[in-house]
């Protein structure tokens, strides 16, 4: 039962990592970005939150659209001032760009947050339960609630990018650029649409990450990105429901090695990324083989 | 260092082929003299000088690996901590087992070579982000790894023995030449490795992956060939770094495991000048001076690199050095070759 147990945790759990995955995703996949400042940016969103609460004096849910609007702000005025001059310098600058941000944006809020823990009072008793499912499997509600926000956002970008006007502008710059502004795309406009709309997502991350439990500065790199990184190259590149597959094989391998051992948990993470790595580099649902 | 083409035939019109532009044999000799006077200081200057300048080796070492990786392999590593780390604890299992840290300096660089080569094998089939973000967690997952064990102190690291025996004056002025040692060997054999054969396929590989390929140039060899180097080298400078610490941390307080190094390595390659010999040691002389001015400032002078990194990408990409090749077209260390038309060619 313990394993069925942690099998169902696991698979929770990898909405968590799907959604830590979904703007690291999007933003390899239009623009070809690696983003190394993904986690610092999620945890950015998470600090966001805690402030509008601050501030504001809002109930927790409606921090949540805040956060969204203003990273979304953020995302848009990075792409087009600093990313996208990175861009027209090559691949080297765009990394050496988004890991300077990285550096910055962790040291700037160990600057002026402190290096201390803090979570996100939610102030709501519904998100600490469970239900119980059978006898011995608890099911908390924060985690299913994450679940499903991942598989509605998920959802979401997918209609987004399939139906809409400006998703269809999207993959068409993603495809062809130079075509795509012959026909009229303001490609810039465009890349700083998919990037607002990728930081909302990293912020929504974020969030999930500091409700789940506490956040700090230096959490960005090793809670974050690596694990967004991992479920992205499990999953396969540039698959979105791939990306939830990776997340799951990865939350499902941690309870799994915790459940051994409780100081493997993260290194069966790793081990399994390692494992697709060698056997299988295109990740697990990519149709055609990446060279 | 004039290279003669097939200059006879046209007497003084022929095009010339020099390592640089401006003749620069005495830059051996002076760096001849720099070598020995560094050599020298710990006999005149007090023991927080050497303590400085150590810090200076380690960045310096560490440069060098980056800029030949990113600069001319083409290998943008965010993993290198890795190569630190392992470096630094083969040295820690070693003294503990009796070895001198000295004499286990070298070796624990030749363990974190060892290293590397099954951790190429995982990462070379990736390239530019995907390659660097891999890095990045295969050097957390040997950090975890090595975190398992608790007899080589777990998370928390271990004191390194065998020091006690030598006296602070002397301890200090050992740590300060194994520090020089290692800057100086690691600047030599990026330099005569990138005038041999190998500079050359890689400056092929960067300037047309697909030509050189197709050339018949064995890309991967040379990419792992400058994957084992970086990290030798890094393992090398893990050590000097743990001898200085007087233990090996994996993590906290400036532990051998830190992304902070490879973020420190980049931003001083990328402001002295990826892609010349000089940038890094540009770059390590920028990055002391700051890093000596803000330390009061706690974290400023990481946000201050950063920031400093971020804008000469975007606005001067071959960095500092490069603004100097630029304007006076001097190599000190010349790695390339240059091409003087034929009808220059006269001019002495």
């Amino acid at each position: 039962m313990a394993w069925v147990n942690d099998i169902i945790q696991g698979i929770l759990l990898g909405g968590l990592y799907a959604l830590f995955a979904c703007g690291l995703s999007l933003l390899f996949g239009i623009m070809k970005v690696v983003n190394l400042a993904h986690g610092d940016l999620a945890i950015v969103g998470a600090y966001v939150a805690t402030g509008v609460i601050a501030v504001t004096h809002v109930q927790f849910l409606w921090s949540i659209p805040i956060m969204i609007v203003l990273m979304a702000a953020v995302g848009y005025v990075l792409q087009r001032s600093v990313i996208q001059a990175a861009l027209s310098k090559g691949e080297l600058a765009t990394l050496i760009v988004t890991f300077g941000l990285s550096v910055v944006i962790e040291n700037g809020l160990q600057q002026f947050f402190t290096a201390n823990s803090r979570s996100i009072g939610t102030n709501s008793s519904l998100l600490s339960n469970s239900f119980s499912l059978g006898s011995q499997i608890p099911i908390g509600w924060l985690p299913l609630g994450i679940f499903v926000v991942a598989v509605i956002v998920l959802l979401a970008l997918q209609f987004f990018l399939s139906r809409s006007k400006y998703g269809r502008m999207i993959r068409a710059v993603a495809d062809d650029r130079e075509a795509a502004m012959l026909s009229g795309v303001n490609a810039r406009h465009v890349f700083g649409i998919a990037a607002a709309i990728a930081f909302a997502t990293v912020g929504l991350a974020g969030v999930a990450y500091g409700m789940s439990g506490q956040f700090s500065p230096s959490d960005g790199n090793s809670s974050i990105l690596l694990w967004a990184f991992a479920s992205v190259v499990i999953g396969g590149l540039g698959s979105l429901w791939g990306t939830l597959l990776g997340g799951i094989v990865l939350g499902v391998a941690e309870l799994i090695g915790a459940q051994i051992n409780p100081s493997y948990e993260a290194l069966a993470g790793y081990v399994i990324f390692l494992v697709v790595l060698v056997l299988r580099p295109q990740g697990l649902t990519a149709r055609r083989s990446q060279s | 260092m004039t290279v003669t083409g097939e200059a006879t035939l046209l007497p003084g019109a022929a095009p010339r082929v020099t390592r640089s532009r401006r003749n620069v044999w005495w830059t051996g000799i002076v760096a001849l003299v720099i070598v020995v006077v560094f050599a020298l200081l710990p006999y005149y200057v007090y023991a927080g000088t050497t303590a400085i300048l150590d810090q200076a080796f380690v960045i310096l070492t560490l440069a060098c690996m980056w800029n030949l990786l990113a600069g001319y392999g083409g290998l943008v590593s965010v993993g290198q901590q890795a190569f630190l780390g392992l470096g630094a604890y083969v040295m820690l299992i070693l003294a503990m087992h009796g070895v001198s840290p000295f004499l286990g300096l070298p070796l624990g660089a030749i363990g974190a070579g060892v290293a590397a080569v099954p951790l190429w094998w995982l990462v070379s089939r990736l390239r530019t982000g995907y390659f660097a973000i891999a890095t990045w967690v295969l050097a957390t997952a040997v950090e975890l790894f090595i975190e398992q064990f608790q007899s080589i102190g777990g998370g928390s690291g271990l004191p390194l023995p065998g020091l006690s025996g030598f006296g602070p004056t002397l301890l200090s002025a050992y740590t300060y030449w194994a520090g020089l040692a290692v800057s100086v060997l690691a600047l030599a054999t990026v330099y005569f490795l990138l005038r041999s054969r190998v500079g050359l396929t890689l400056t092929a590989i960067r300037d047309d992956e697909t030509a050189a390929r197709s050339s018949g140039v064995k890309v991967g060899l040379a990419r792992g060939l400058v994957f084992l180097v970086a990290a030798i080298g890094c393992g090398a400078a893990g050590g000097v770094l743990a001898i200085q610490q007087l233990q090996v941390v994996p993590q906290t307080s400036g532990g051998v495991f830190s992304v902070q190094w490879t973020a420190e390595m980049a931003f001083a390659v990328i402001i002295g000048g990826i892609g010349t010999i000089e940038g890094p040691i540009l770059g390590t002389i920028i990055y002391m001076v700051l890093q000596q001015t803000l330390q009061q400032y706690n974290v400023w002078y990481l946000i201050t690199l950063g920031l400093v990194a971020i804008a000469i990408t975007l606005f001067a990409r071959r960095g500092l050095w490069g603004l100097v090749d630029e304007h006076l077209g001097v190599r000190l260390f010349p790695v390339g070759y240059y091409l003087w038309p034929a009808s220059r060619a006269k001019q002495p």
